[in-house]
């Protein structure tokens, strides 16, 4: 039965430090508000799933709260690199990052997995790659009918994880819309689960096949207007582009990074206002 | 008509590679120059190619050019959406895609494509971003056009990391696997595409051979930007010039994305 929680309530209760924390979102509704709310409490040691570490990823490693990293595609889309997790994994600043890398089938089959209580995912990947060789969590599987060798890698089940979307009603019921990625299944394959909302309304209006959340299969809900922001929100808010071209450089340097996040984050309450 | 056009080597790279593209064909695109070409192609030559993104965005129209993989304007355009599993698993994996296209960091010999690191795993001296989708767009799309700018630095004899399945590390890598396998493996790299020239694999051997060197192009300018001594074909062809409306098309679409980006911009930090 889902709870309505202020962001800070939510992120408390249910993100320890040490917890194993998927915030999902392909491009599109990227939690950002309930990250920089992980980031203000300073959580530690957490164990970072995302098959896009984004923005939002390059913020809490900068800031120290992760240990592990477990990915499949580590950039800043369309402008480069995410700078500060290059640093950790290159120079170990600011603490030691460990990397678990996978491609993007075999992370979305990994959540699919988890979502279905499957111990692992079966898929026909990593043909020739050398992934295998660094990730020792890729394996292969023989086909018991065909004999043929296939990829496996374990599922997903994070102890949280944390997702936006458009719109709950007030039971809690919660649509997605638009480019949906991997949500429904990081939730359903969670054993807690956050999901923030631009609004609450009164009716859904969701088609008979729209992505919908039941209130029953989430923790807790937080009402977070531009929660997804600098990502967008399908019919509330565009992309802010010029923001990622401009994190290029605010996250190069150690220092600039610090200050953005201290005015930007720290300073800040969950809402986003300056405090 | 055409010979009066000032063509950039970029603009040459991007006309030649969405030639490559047929009519309703079923191309995974991937972000960056891929998705200018297969754009292209589809404004030009081609309206009826299917151009899908791993977002689950599927037969999408954009009017102007994402800058992620995830724009809002991949999703409004296409024909419907699908959750991620369901892209890499159905329509991928399925093999509902023809062509495969990508860009890379690093691509040698055998066509393997480093988008990992350069350097060693555990200390790179850069780390990239890593494979995305591009490892099982590689194995499981029909075949793939892989489309890059001609460098020493980007054209290496071997990769430092084999993110994604060219033909191996000596050119035997899809032969001789489980016939299950096989059935399911598509060709591999059937061409490149660079600013200089187009290279495909050698029947026998799969090394990248150049074919065709684009209009004022020397063998000499491909040999200095080519890691390792590059052989050209027994007949190598000179790849045909762009036409005024394909040039039209291109330099509008560019454009286009430029100023809706830059507009975006705009709204988003008057209103912040």
């Amino acid at each position: 039965m889902a709870e309505f929680l202020s962001l800070k309530e939510a992120v408390s209760r249910f993100v320890n430090d040490g917890a194993t924390v998927a915030m999902e979102g392909f491009t599109h509704l990227i939690p950002f508000a309930a990250g920089h709310e992980v980031i203000r409490q300073q959580k530690r040691d957490l164990t970072l799933i995302r098959m896009t570490p984004d923005l939002i990823y390059d913020q809490l490693i900068g800031m120290g709260c992760a240990s592990k990293l477990i990915f499949s595609w580590g950039g800043n889309p369309g402008v480069g690199s995410l700078h500060r997790l290059r640093d950790a994994v290159e120079k170990h600043y600011p603490v030691p990052l460990t990397i678990v890398e996978h491609s993007h089938a075999a992370m979305a089959c990994a959540y699919e997995a988890g979502a279905a209580g499957l111990p692992f995912a079966v898929l026909r990947g990593f043909i020739g790659s050398d992934l295998p060789k660094v990730n020792d969590q890729i394996k292969s599987i023989t086909c018991p009918f065909t004999g043929e060798e296939l990829a496996a890698v374990p599922s997903i089940r994070p102890d949280v994880s944390i997702v936006h979307a458009q719109k709950a009603d007030r039971h809690g019921n919660v649509l997605i819309e638009g480019i949906v990625g991997v949500q429904k299944e990081a939730v359903l394959a969670a054993t807690h689960s956050i999901v923030t909302v631009e609004e609450v309304v009164d009716e859904l209006d969701a088609g008979p096949n729209a992505c919908v959340l039941p209130e029953w299969a989430i923790s807790t809900i937080s009402v977070v207007p531009m929660g997804a922001a600098p990502s967008y929100t399908h019919g509330y808010y565009p992309r802010d582009n010029t923001f990622y071209k401009r994190w290029d450089a605010i996250a190069r340097d150690r220092d600039t990074f610090a200050d953005w996040m201290t005015q930007h984050v720290l300073n800040t309450d969950a809402q986003g206002a300056s405090q | 008509m055409s010979t009066a056009l000032d063509v950039t080597p970029s603009e040459m790279m991007t006309v030649t590679a969405s030639r490559a593209l047929n009519n309703r064909t079923t191309c995974f695109v991937g972000i960056g120059l891929p998705s200018e070409a297969a754009n292209l192609a589809r404004l030009t030559h081609a309206p009826e190619t299917v151009l899908i993104y791993e977002s689950g965005t599927l037969q999408t129209r954009p009017v102007v050019l994402p800058l992620s993989i995830g724009d809002g304007e991949l999703c409004e355009t296409a024909l419907t959406t699908v959750a991620v599993p369901e892209m890499f698993r159905y329509w991928l994996q399925g093999g509902r895609v023809d062509v495969g296209f990508l860009g890379t960091a690093q691509i040698d010999k055998y066509a393997n494509l480093n988008t990992t690191l350069i350097g060693d795993y555990r200390a790179p001296k850069v780390r990239l971003p890593g494979g995305g989708g591009a490892p099982e767009i590689a194995t499981n799309s029909k075949e793939v056009f892989v489309m890059v700018k001609h460098s020493r630095r980007t054209f290496v004899e071997a990769v430092d990391f084999v993110t994604t399945l060219g033909f191996g590390r000596d050119g035997t890598a899809r032969d001789n696997v489980h016939p299950e396998t096989a059935r399911h493996l598509g060709k591999g790299p059937t061409r490149v595409i660079t600013d200089l020239c187009v290279m495909r694999p050698d029947p026998e051997t799969k090394e990248l051979i150049v074919t065709e060197l684009h209009p004022g192009v020397t063998r000499e300018a491909v040999v200095e930007a080519t890691g390792w001594p590059v052989r050209f074909a027994d007949s190598v062809g000179t790849t045909p010039a762009p036409s005024a409306k394909e040039i039209e098309v291109l330099r509008a679409l560019k454009e286009r994305t430029e100023r809706h980006h830059a507009g975006e911009a705009t709204e988003q930090e008057g209103a912040s």
